[in-house]
């Protein structure tokens, strides 16, 4: 490299001392801040100080941020000097390298090296930035576990690389990513493990984080994020990764790239004011006034910074300073771009919404676009861009600027051209503008001219534009645009449409759209169907959410993770909140049977517990209330142990199946209704449904169960059972119709599967069956279940395969401690006196 | 007053678009809440319509949705969205460094107080 200076004896330092009459400037740090600073200062007053720049380092200034593409073989060290040794000697400065300063001694105004070099100062300029952070996990200090910072760290991951093998990376922030992009173009097999659920999530919002990670799993990376570090292990040498699941990924080289902090160490014991980083005013001046500081080592107006456009920022308020022409620093926004080839992602300002913010939100699934700008009163104070970041600048300058946007803003997401391009104010502008052969429907493949050709020949509605020419008939993302079509063409005569009833605000989709697309595009997760799907808020509202978790569970039994987050809190709690915020607990009595044993385990948790109240239901079992949030756990631990589950008495899923007494004991029965009742409840429960679902089987007309105002309901009779469907006992009151009978139970049961299954798969997440019912009518389901013998068995196979995944007892695991951030407290605070005692 | 800050926990340790509790003897419960961007904040965990827990409903952009009958509150400024009145007592919250800190006096005086 050749770039490696000596350091000084320390004859010549005692000699150095003695030269001179002008202002003696020593800079600690030879790195990015340093030097620019240096050179502002240059560029105002050349001969005002005399300068000295210690280095850690062995080198000579170089651009920090480009060690990425030195890593990626995109770049060569010496493309990435900043100064090289003619600049330090031409304009006279001392560079003393590989040798860091060790001590400030403020009395005496002198700086000590760790070879021994001494000097006086009589201004000293602190830019020693920042130091990665080190998980302290076990085995973090074993060979070949290294950080990303400097060029060593780069020498160190070329090393590693030639020989190939596995890496792991710790830390899917800019620098974690950047070293995996790197490491996998160098031909090794490169995991990620986040912490955090989003790649760059102080970067990029949820739906941004889902198409990098995508990306870059692509690309051939393994991407593990709400995966946390247990320990490194090894012997002599790194081998792997341990995470906390238990999981070992194997791995001979282990990056560390979870975060810096500014290098404060020698400032804090040169005893200057330090709070997060070294605390400088307006002119970068610290606690002491011939002490000043500069770069990511700093902390101004309670910021710190890790980009390098706030330290340019900086440098003029420091050198103007120095040379008596105060100007003053005022704090930076901060903009981010990834440096991973072919991969554009931009994010700027404060993306986190909140009050009176609004998001502008553009998805071009086709394309793989993402961008979101948030306006807060008619001024951008943030943006997210994936896919395409050519505006990214624009929008930033807007930000920076503080612009008001109000003029613009129907445009605003288009971008410059669009927003800008001849004043159009009018968003149909755009659609105009577009030229015959745009393509309109990416799917399908139509242009413009086929869209308005379709409709001067008739085609008058979103539908027969659908039926004729196939424009926004498949995802739908145009139709946006084939409406302004419409009603560009057809002038007045258009009236727009969509009288469709669409899932919430966050989606021009109905509910069965969102459905068939899940299946259709093989969709896996809630960031992928609301980007796919061009959802206008980032993550959704609390009536999506929890309808998307469950099309998401229903289309993909046993491979979706359940997202509890997105559930209400009686799922996510697995119990009933009550108006006080306690729980109310219901253990399954199967068909409404129980025993000595349940009677007595739910007795002594009533007492146990103090629960004040204990009820019999309307769905034939017991209900215990008012058991704290903390309490859960310990409650269902003690039912479990009688033999006991989860009676769901909380979930859009199966309730309770009614019994009657039936044939064993009563006079009239024709069937064992109690068995079939009790088998029935053992083959539906814990599944998920669009809404609470409800099953009785009485054992004669007579009817005891209420069997015809349940969801599904059998009526036993002589020479077999009756199955009916769609009744509803709440709050309007409707009674079945009838499915058909059948003659063996066996029957009944494979019928009850078809039906639920039909029912999972097609009613509208919040449908009960009786609206369902009404809407899609008593011969359709008929045409499904009961005439169409090959589908109904498929329909029944579907449901109880999606059944091997749900009937696991919720309170099992969580008694045993699972899902422990639900019940327990993070913390507790004592009462205010003895705080304040303390 | 920087000392004020007392460190109640990792940021990871709150899941994502959720909350956790933090109890104070002889006060009301404080929720602190974490966003799908990862920003946190702290609220009395009481709805100002009928005293639910904000703590265990569904948190979306910066707000959450009550468990008991849906009002939605924003975590900024604690006060009802739409056409819902109330509010409910903020409390100054920050991450760094991934440690989530919270403004101790302030957090004792509202949860005595409320
Ligand atoms: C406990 C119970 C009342 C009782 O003490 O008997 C009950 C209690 C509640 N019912 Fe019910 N319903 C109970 C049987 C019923 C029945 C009778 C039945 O199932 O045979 C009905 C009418 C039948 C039906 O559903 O068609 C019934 C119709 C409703 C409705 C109206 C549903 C509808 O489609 O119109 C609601 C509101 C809702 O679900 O949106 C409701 C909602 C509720 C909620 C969950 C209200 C809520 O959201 O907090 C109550 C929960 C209290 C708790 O913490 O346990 N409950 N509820 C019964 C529990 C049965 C069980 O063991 O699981
Ligand atoms: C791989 C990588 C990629 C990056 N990409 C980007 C990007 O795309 N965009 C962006 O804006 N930012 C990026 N950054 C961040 C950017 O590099 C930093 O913000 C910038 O370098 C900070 O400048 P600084 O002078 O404060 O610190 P540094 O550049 O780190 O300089 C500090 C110097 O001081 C030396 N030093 C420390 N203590 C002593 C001591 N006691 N005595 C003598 N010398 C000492 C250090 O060895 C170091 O050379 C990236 C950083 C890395 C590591
Ligand atoms: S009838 Fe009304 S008050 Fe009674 S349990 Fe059902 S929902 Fe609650
Ligand atoms: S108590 Fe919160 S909405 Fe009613």
């Amino acid at each position: 490299m050749g770039f490696q200076v000596g350091s000084i004896g320390k004859a010549e330092a005692a000699e150095d001392a003695a030269v001179g009459s002008r202002e003696h400037l020593v800079v600690i740090g030879n790195g990015m801040a340093g030097c620019r600073a240096v050179e502002e200062l240059l560029a105002r007053e050349p001969g005002r100080y005399r300068v000295t720049i210690f280095g850690a380092e062995a080198l000579v200034n170089y651009n920090r941020i480009m060690l990425s593409p030195v890593l990626a073989g995109e770049k060569t060290f010496d493309q990435i000097v900043i100064n090289d040794h003619d600049w330090y000697e031409g304009n006279g400065i001392r560079l003393i390298t590989g040798d860091p300063v060790i001590a400030v001694d403020r009395e005496t105004r002198t700086v000590r090296s760790e070879s021994g070099v001494e000097l006086g100062y009589d201004k000293l300029l602190i830019a020693t930035g920042s130091d990665p952070f080190i998980i302290p996990v076990p085995g973090h200090d074993l060979p070949g576990v290294i950080s990303f910072r400097d060029m060593r760290d780069v020498e160190h991951m070329l090393r590693a690389a030639e020989s190939g093998g596995d890496a792991v990376v710790i830390g899917g922030g800019l620098l974690g990513l950047e070293a995996a992009h790197g490491l996998t173009l160098r031909g090794m097999k490169v995991t990620v493990i986040h912490l955090m659920g989003t790649l760059m999530e102080r970067q990029l919002d949820e739906a941004a984080g889902w198409l990098l990670k995508s990306a870059l799993e692509s690309r051939g990376q393994t991407i593990l994020t709400k995966a946390d570090t247990a320990e490194i292990v090894g012997t002599g040498h790194v081998e792997g990764v341990r995470l906390k699941d238990g999981t070992l990924i194997p791995a001979s080289l282990v990056v560390m790239a979870v975060g810096i902090r500014p290098s404060v160490a020698l400032a804090r014991s040169a005893g200057l004011d330090v709070g997060r980083g070294i605390k400088v005013d307006d002119h970068m001046v610290t606690s002491d006034p011939d002490v000043l500081a500069v770069g990511e080592c700093v902390e101004h107006d309670g910021q710190v910074y890790g980009l390098v456009a706030p330290l340019w920022e900086m440098c003029r308020a420091l050198a103007d300073g120095l040379v008596d022409r105060p100007s003053g620093y005022r704090g930076s926004v901060t903009s981010t771009k990834l440096k991973v080839s072919g991969i554009d992602v931009f994010s700027a300002g404060d993306f986190s919404g909140g009050d009176g913010a609004e998001d502008i939100v553009l998805r071009d699934a086709s394309r793989g676009i993402y961008k979101r700008v948030v306006v807060r009163d008619d001024r951008i104070v943030g943006a997210v861009l994936y896919g395409d970041t050519a505006d990214g600048n624009w929008y930033f300058d807007l930000l920076k600027k503080r612009e008001d946007i109000a003029p613009i803003r129907d445009n605003l997401i288009f971008g410059q051209a669009y927003a800008l391009g001849g004043g159009q104010a009018d968003p149909k502008a755009a659609v105009a503008a577009l030229s015959d052969d745009a393509e309109i429907c990416g799917c399908n493949g139509v242009s413009k001219a086929k869209v308005v050709q379709s409709i001067v020949d008739g085609a008058v509605s979103l539908d027969a534009v659908r039926s004729t020419c196939k424009a926004s008939a498949s995802c739908g993302s145009c139709t946006n645009i084939v409406e302004q079509l419409l009603s560009m063409t057809l002038g007045a005569d258009y009236g727009g449409e969509r009288t469709v009833k669409t899932l919430c605000k966050c989606t021009s989709f109905a509910h069965e759209d969102v459905r068939r697309e899940i299946v259709a595009q093989e969709m896996r997760s809630i960031p992928e169907v609301m980007q796919k799907l061009h959802w206008s808020t980032p993550d959704g509202c609390s009536a999506c959410r929890p309808a998307l978790n469950y099309y998401l569970l229903c289309a993909l039994p046993g491979d979706y993770v359940d997202d509890q987050q997105s559930r209400f809190v009686n799922e996510r709690m697995h119990a009933n909140i009550q108006k006080d915020g306690t729980y109310s607990v219901v253990p399954r009595m199967w068909g409404g049977l129980t025993n000595p044993r349940e009677l007595r385990a739910i007795a002594d948790v009533v007492e146990k517990f103090n629960a004040p109240m204990v009820k019999v239901t309307g769905g034939q079992r017991l209900d215990i209330f008012g058991i704290k949030k903390e309490d859960l756990p310990a409650v269902w631990a003690d039912l479990n142990a009688a033999g006991m589950v989860s009676g769901h008495a909380y979930g859009k899923s199966l309730r309770t199946v009614k019994t009657c007494v039936g044939s064993d004991w009563c006079r009239f029965g024709t069937q064992d209704s109690t068995g079939l009742g009790v088998k029935i409840e053992q083959m539906t429960w814990g599944s998920w449904m669009p809404h609470k679902f409800k099953i009785a089987v009485s054992g004669c007309p007579r009817n005891c169960a209420e069997a015809t105002i349940k969801d599904f309901g059998i009526v036993c009779v002589d020479s077999g059972y009756e199955l009916h469907i769609g009744g509803n006992g709440g709050i309007k009151v409707r009674a079945t119709d009838l499915l058909c009978k059948v003659t063996t139970e066996e029957e009944a049961m494979h019928y009850c599967a078809a039906f639920i299954q039909l029912y999972r798969e097609e009613a509208r997440y919040l449908d009960r069956t009786a609206p369902w019912l009404e809407r899609v009518g008593l011969d359709y389901i008929k045409s499904r279940v009961v005439e169409d013998a090959e589908g109904r068995d498929a329909l029944a196979a579907r449901f109880l395969y999606s059944q091997r995944f749900c009937q696991d007892d919720p309170w099992a695991a969580r008694a045993q401690g699972s899902e422990r951030e639900q019940h327990a407290h993070l913390g507790e605070f004592r009462p205010l006196a003895l705080e304040a005692a303390e | 007053m920087i000392g004020d800050w007392l460190d109640i926990g990792a940021l990871a340790e709150i899941p994502a678009r959720g909350a956790r509790t933090i109890a104070v003897a002889g006060g009301e419960e404080i929720a602190v809440f974490r966003t799908g961007d990862d920003r946190v904040f702290a609220l009395v965990n009481r709805c100002p319509h009928k005293h639910g827990p904000l703590s265990q409903g569904i948190v979306h952009g910066h707000a959450v949705a009550c468990p008991l009958h849906n009002w939605r509150i924003s975590l900024e400024t604690g006060h009802a969205l739409g056409e819902d009145k109330g509010c409910t007592p903020t409390i100054p919250v920050r991450v760094d460094a991934g440690r989530v800190l919270i403004a101790r006096m302030a957090a004792l005086a509202t949860a005595m107080a409320a």
